[in-house]
């Protein structure tokens, strides 16, 4: 059995194997291994008695589960409608320009990845940015490049 | 259905319906067809494509009428002038995202979106194109499934019927938004996949993003190449099916004409998979005996129950899922499979033609069996036994091409050899058909008597039930079959993946004590196969099974031991049952493969 496996098992036997399990299961493998693999997705498919394809559907759906490596630092920009146009396009222009990527790429080192989200929910100060898992409302230009620049610091 | 009567007006015309039933069924029962496109009666309720929204009084919204049920004092409207111009709509978005290259496509003349757009008179564009697949190449990895993405109308009707008639789940909704899709795990190729063959998604794709691999060219030019000799092979049930290409009835009984459009197409013989049906029967009964003689006498492990071996989806589906169980499959190759070498050899003998030179074509109402012919281990003759597998589709497709009138064909026999058969062998195209003839067989075998039951026709094991049981009792057996004296052998028939499955569950856990388990990939057996005309539903397929058991009671000779034919080629040419050249030319191995 390989790590993987070993930890999804664990997991299966702690939420239970039926189809409802599928989520916290899948949530429980982004948080420790930041993506989902083919073997992590191919081990939740064993240990739950599901098709593969079923558990790809399921994570695909969703914009937090990721199925590929991504950066170590995931900055997504918020693009519905309040935030568009409280200005998010300045501030994606800003970070591509910084970060010598175009939207969805990630940076040859893999520290930053640039995504676009659904609504983050702080329509009341948009345009929003989130890194990782830290929320920076009402963010220009100016401050969208300092910010990022400390975790590039922080590398 | 519950005896609870629902009160509604359709179209100003009062109805009264059992409480449960959707809009759409009561409007049927009225003689108002609403159009559907993610509706499918094999199907669950799935409500996504739009297109059957009707007006209802008193509601601001349309409802669909596929997943909206009655309720009392309802008043519906099928064709006001608001579902006119949103059901016009809902097409025109659906195009607006279809790669509509319509006279270049396979399904042209067949898609349901295709009709429906002829039926709306949809002209120009009215909304942006907005295809974003039309430059992805396809994909035609699968020798027997195509997919085309561009084609995509995203009703699922193929993912409901992968999941819950088949059990399989090999594809799926992925992403969301307008960047859903149909895919496969990690978008791999469909020959990559847990993917089984059967067509089954093929039968219930409204358009052409699912189609089989057709092999109509390669075929004609065989015909037409004068250095091959070309043989054809049908299949049980074509003969049931073909005719709904030509408006007939399904079920209808068309073996004369199809053959005669055969000899009139070019082949050079005209064949028939039923003969090696028969054959199949002879080798897999004895294997049958053989296995519980072992069990029984000589004690030894023995894996039962005793599988059967003739649908090709199904070995696939066995072979993914439950690797250990490869044992208990019959070793039998699929009638299909058994045909082609013995074309290639004890064929090619008689008729005195190079093997080199000759080409095994098929008919079949199967999808899996194209993938079957390209199994590397389907060489027996020394040549790839079955050069081309056509669906029973594909032949209706030729026989229009070559402009030949079917209905008003007259009738003509298979050629021979290998074009005589039996009653046994015809039902082999429908669930429970395999069992019925191995019965009839093997019972004789043992007890040198008739089974005990009216007419031949063993009835426990007929019927579209999913999942049928059955036990015959053995009585005044012949000494030599002393050991199965009073023994009740159980078997069970499974068909579509989906009850196969509970089957095989049953079997692993310990539940089930059967000796013999018939299954068929597709829902009511090869008379639902894959490649089968369009559309299909339980009624179609209720029909075409009553036309395999008419044709069964029409022949004079109805249990595959006494067909003449096989009785000649066990005397010249295999000698006896599972012995030396039957293991060389008619039995097989399985390969276990991934599960994911």
């Amino acid at each position: 059995m390989t790590r993987i496996e070993e930890f999804v098992k664990e997991q299966a036997e702690k939420h239970g194997r039926d189809r409802n399990s599928l989520m916290p299961i899948l949530q429980a493998v982004v948080q420790s291994e930041r993506f989902l693999s083919e073997e992590a997705m191919v081990a939740v498919a064993t240990e739950l008695d599901l098709s593969t394809a079923d558990v790809f559907g399921t994570a695909t759906f969703y914009t937090f589960m990721d199925t590929f490596p991504r950066g170590k630092n995931i900055i997504r920009i918020c693009k519905t409608i309040t935030c568009h146009m409280k200005g998010k396009d300045a501030i994606v222009d800003t970070l591509e320009d910084m970060l010598k990527i175009k939207l969805g790429q990630t940076t040859t080192d893999g520290k930053f990845s640039l995504l676009q989200a659904n609504c983050l929910g702080w329509c009341h100060k948009g345009p929003v940015m989130l890194i990782n898992d830290e929320v920076y409302p009402e963010i220009t230009p100016e401050k969208a490049v300092e910010v990022v620049s400390k975790y590039l610091k922080k590398g | 259905m519950s005896k609870y009567k629902v009160n509604l007006k359709i179209n100003n015309i009062p109805v009264s319906v059992d409480e449960g039933t959707s809009i759409l069924e009561a409007a049927r029962t009225l003689n108002f067809t609403i159009p559907t496109l993610c509706h499918h009666d094999d199907l669950c309720v799935a409500g996504n494509c739009r297109v059957c929204v009707v007006e209802q009084k008193g509601n601001r919204v349309l409802p669909a009428a596929c997943a909206t049920p009655v309720s009392e004092g309802m008043e519906i409207m099928t064709n006001s002038l608001k579902v006119r111009q949103a059901r016009k709509h809902v097409v025109e978005l659906l195009l607006s995202e279809h790669n509509a290259d319509c006279t270049k496509c396979f399904k042209n003349g067949s898609c349901e979106l295709q009709d429906m757009s002829n039926d709306y008179r949809i002209g120009d564009h009215v909304f942006l194109d907005l295809v974003k697949d039309r430059e992805r190449v396809k994909d035609i990895s699968s020798p027997s499934i195509e997919k085309d993405d561009s084609k995509c109308i995203r009703c699922q009707r193929c993912v409901r019927t992968c999941a819950d008639l088949q059990a399989v789940s090999a594809l799926a909704v992925t992403h969301k938004g307008n960047e859903m899709k149909i895919s496969t795990f990690l978008d791999k190729p469909m020959n990559d996949v847990v993917c089984t063959n059967c067509g089954q998604c093929i039968n219930r794709c409204p358009t052409a993003a699912l189609t089989e691999r057709n092999y109509i060219d390669e075929v004609f030019d065989a015909i037409y190449d004068p250095k091959k000799f070309v043989v054809v092979q049908t299949a049980p049930a074509t003969r049931v099916a073909i005719g709904e290409e030509f408006g007939m009835k399904p079920g209808t009984r068309v073996t004369g004409k199809m053959v005669t459009a055969l000899r009139r197409l070019g082949f050079d013989k005209v064949l028939d998979t039923d003969f090696t049906a028969d054959l199949t029967i002879m080798e897999e009964g004895t294997e049958l005996l053989t296995r519980l003689k072992e069990a029984l006498v000589e004690g030894k492990e023995v894996a039962l129950p005793m599988l059967t071996s003739c649908s090709p989806g199904w070995i696939k589906f066995q072979e993914h899922l439950y690797p250990e169980f490869l044992d208990n499959l019959s070793t039998c190759k699929s009638p299909q499979q058994m045909f082609g070498p013995l074309a290639k050899t004890y064929y090619a003998e008689k008729v005195n033609k190079n093997p080199a030179d000759m080409v095994v074509v098929s008919i079949m109402p199967c999808t899996a069996k194209k993938f079957e012919a390209e199994r590397p281990e389907m060489r027996g003759s020394g040549y790839k036994d079955v050069d081309y597998v056509l669906t029973t589709r594909e032949l209706g497709m030729m026989i229009h091409q070559a402009g030949i009138d079917f209905q008003k064909l007259e009738d003509e026999r298979y050629d021979n050899i290998l074009g005589e058969s039996t009653g046994a062998a015809v039902i082999f195209g429908t669930t429970g058909g395999v069992m019925e003839a191995a019965l009839r067989t093997a019972y004789e075998i043992v007890t040198g008597k008739e089974v005990p039951f009216t007419n031949l026709n063993i009835k426990p094991v007929r019927g579209m039930e999913g999942i049928k049981e059955a036990s015959v009792k053995i009585k005044d057996v012949k000494p030599e079959w002393s050991f199965l004296e009073g023994v009740e052998l159980n078997v069970a028939i499974a068909h579509g993946l989906a009850n196969a499955k509970v089957v095989m569950d049953k079997i692993k856990d310990g539940s089930a004590n059967y000796h013999f388990v018939e299954v068929m990939g597709c829902p009511s057996g090869c008379i639902g196969g894959g490649g089968q005309p369009m559309p299909t539903n339980m009624e179609i397929r209720k029909q075409r099974a009553a036309g395999i058991y008419e044709e069964d009671e029409g022949l004079t000779i109805r249990k595959s031991h006494e067909n003449p034919e096989v009785q000649e080629i066990y005397q010249s040419f295999l000698h006896e049952p599972l012995g030396h050249r039957s293991h060389d030319l008619l039995h097989t191995h399985y390969v276990p493969r991934k599960r994911h």
